[in-house]
């Protein structure tokens, strides 16, 4: 009556030598196709630096200049550029400027890259049911599969740095931004639709005029959604090398330093609720004349 | 306006059967399988059978029938919203059903416009952006899209509110931006589905007005779906009558309320105002005789009943002249034939 008290289990010996073998299967596949790999991400690479050194290098006064321009573009409202403000002097203040000009470009880069991906793809998905059935489960594996998993294979194949962080935190994030996508088409109104088709619509166009406009404030939904996951990543992508508001956190972990966790914890928090109140106030705005009213 | 020699639109022996397989089961339709057999025995459900239908071009067409008829059904087959079955929709003499998908598209752009039910009106677009989609769509210049559209807006009334968007108007307004939408383009045909059911009763009448009004110009071939009789019968040129995917009667109004076809015409007839609708020839006595009476008044035969009393009540004869088209007279009317059949529910005889 073994087999009940305790599942029967492949055996051990076999167990280890099939981890082994996939181990070093990859192990072997890195190696000898690493560098290409690398090669192919070094414009991503270039991108980040970039755009990394752009936010950090620039005058303060100009940089928080900006982001006030892009809230107010965004939001139209006076009350939440106030908040912005008032969030980025005290990130000032308090001595992390630096720290959340890499970490607002990390999630720049995220957001750019979520988007230019995710969007083809939710666009696939609303148009293909087998696509759809396809990518579902994979989407799941996606939030649902711990970081630090897909984590290993990464660093295996690229080392420690920004980009293998970038990856980590795209595929993290990058869900929702499809899911949405796909909904906010599959939303739009048949009737609408039919009107489209009757007046000799080809389907870019029905595309382009009819469905991606009115699927926008889903879409914005899906990229609000998207920032905030990517910020909820800071931390355990800094863990592989990303520089920002993350090595600090990460440093009062392993030295039980309270206030510098605190206050770098706070920081996150707070250009979490800038990114989230702009990008939600824009997508209002969008929906203003989105909805059908009969009369 | 171009001339409007085109847009005469043959639907024949057309079939419609909704399900996953619909050509397993058109033989036996065609052989006489009822909606209910193929409903309950495949699951299949039988939308339009045997449509045969002829519009003369800058005729208005009406389609009546109950919900679930098959009138939606039926007027997207004449722009492929919906493929059929089975059988043939002639526009100017072409097959829609074998266009290919390059053909389709163009021969919507350019031969059709279409009103809905629920105006489906693009909520992201003003008003003129609405009104030009179609336009836009075929790849004209804005500017003269912009042109022809503030034309058309101006037409239905809406000049002033190109720059409103949709959920910021009133259901009536909402409508004439779907008429003028679909008059931009210019085409030959004009479906309108249920195009003012949505409307309330004033706002109806006029939206009635205004497009016979564009129709006495524009001459288009117009299929227009109601289940509402005043509005058939004041608009249509023809009716048919639908019932369950099939055509029960068709033909010009006066036939529809003189002598409909069966108790389900019947009962959509019983309502109408007769006295407003049937023409004063239908009731008359025709003469035997060369010459009438020329003690009493005459009347012209396409006057209505209510008229003729008018007329008649007004004299002492107590009976009128009808003369016909040429002034000839053409038969004789009492106070007596005139109120029997305002008030009669049976088709009248007396002819
Ligand atoms: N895509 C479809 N699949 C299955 N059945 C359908 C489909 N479209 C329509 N039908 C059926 O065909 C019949 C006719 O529908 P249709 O919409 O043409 O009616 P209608 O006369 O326009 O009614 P209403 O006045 O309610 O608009 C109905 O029985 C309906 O259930
Ligand atoms: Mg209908």
């Amino acid at each position: 009556m073994d087999w009940l008290v305790e599942f029967p289990h492949m055996n051990d010996d076999s167990l280890r030598a099939l981890k082994k073998t996939i181990d070093e299967g990859f192990r072997g596949f890195t190696r000898s196709h690493g560098d290409t790999i690398e090669a192919l991400f070094s414009p991503l690479k270039f991108f980040l630096i970039h755009s990394e050194r752009i936010m950090v290098e620039a005058p303060w006064p100009i940089v928080t200049a900006v982001i006030l321009a892009i809230a107010w573009i965004g939001s139209r409202s006076w009350r939440i550029v106030l908040g912005c403000l008032v969030t980025l002097l005290a990130i000032g203040f308090f001595g992390m400027w630096e720290d959340t000009m890499r970490t607002i470009s990390m999630i720049f880069v995220c957001t750019l890259l979520a988007v230019v991906i995710g969007i083809p793809i939710g666009i696939l998905m609303s148009r293909s049911e087998r696509f759809r059935r396809v990518m579902n489960p994979i989407l799941d594996v996606m939030q649902t599969m711990p970081s630090f998993v897909y984590l290993i294979p990464v660093v295996m194949l690229l080392g420690i740095g920004k980009v293998p962080g970038l990856i980590a935190v795209v595929i993290y994030a990058i869900p929702p931004m499809i899911r949405l996508t796909d909904l906010g088409i599959r939303l739009v109104d048949k009737d609408v639709l039919e009107a489209a088709d009757a007046f000799g619509s080809s389907n870019w166009q029905k595309l382009t005029k009819v469905q991606l406009p009115l699927a926008l404030p889903t879409v914005m939904a899906g990229i609000n959604q998207t920032i905030m996951m990517a910020l909820a990543m800071v931390v355990v992508a800094s863990m592989i090398g990303v520089q920002g508001l993350g090595q600090p956190v990460l440093k009062a972990i392993a030295n039980q330093y309270f206030t510098l966790g605190l206050f770098n914890g706070f920081a996150i928090v707070g250009i979490a609720i800038m990114f989230d109140r702009v990008s939600q106030a824009y997508g209002k705005r969008l929906q203003q004349h989105r909805e059908v009213t009969h009369g | 306006m171009a001339d409007r020699a085109a847009g005469g639109i043959q639907i024949r022996n057309l079939y419609k059967i909704f399900g996953s397989d619909p050509q397993a089961y058109i033989d036996a339709v065609k052989a006489g399988m009822t909606k209910a057999e193929l409903n309950e025995k495949h699951g299949h459900i039988l939308g339009l059978r045997d449509i045969n239908i002829e519009i003369p071009s800058g005729t208005i067409q009406v389609i009546m029938g109950l919900s679930g008829s098959g009138k939606s059904t039926l007027i997207r087959h004449i722009n492929r919203l919906i493929d059929p079955t089975a059988g043939e929709v002639l526009v100017d003499g072409t097959d829609v059903v074998k266009m290919t998908e390059a053909e389709l598209l163009s021969f919507r752009r350019q031969q059709t416009g279409m009103v809905f039910q629920k105006f489906a009106l693009l909520p992201h677009r003003n008003v003129l952006d609405n009104t030009l989609y179609g336009l836009e769509v075929r790849g004209i210049d804005r500017q003269k899209g912009i042109d022809t559209a503030m034309r058309w807006l101006d037409r239905v009334g809406l000049k002033g509110f190109e720059q409103k968007y949709p959920n910021q108007l009133s259901g009536g307004m909402q409508q004439r931006v779907g008429l003028a939408r679909a008059l931009a383009n210019d085409a030959p045909v004009l479906l309108m589905d249920e195009a003012y059911s949505a409307l309330d009763p004033l706002i109806r009448t006029d939206m009635q007005t205004m497009l016979l009004e564009l129709q006495k110009e524009l001459h288009k071939t117009v299929v227009f779906i109601t289940h509402d009789l005043d509005e058939a019968l004041r608009l249509g040129d023809q009716i048919a009558i639908l019932r369950d995917g099939e055509i029960i009667q068709q033909g010009s109004s006066q036939d529809i309320v003189l002598r409909p076809a069966d108790d389900y015409v019947a009962n959509f007839v019983k309502e109408v105002n007769r006295g407003r609708f049937i023409h004063v020839d239908a009731v008359m006595a025709p003469f035997s005789g060369s010459a009438g009476p020329d003690d009493q008044p005459a009347i012209p035969a396409e006057a209505t009943i209510e008229e003729a009393a008018r007329v008649v009540m007004a004299h002492p004869a107590g009976s009128a002249t009808v003369r016909g088209k040429d002034g000839k007279a053409i038969g004789v009317v009492s106070l007596r034939d005139l109120t029997a059949a305002m008030v009669k529910a049976e088709p009248v005889a007396t002819r």
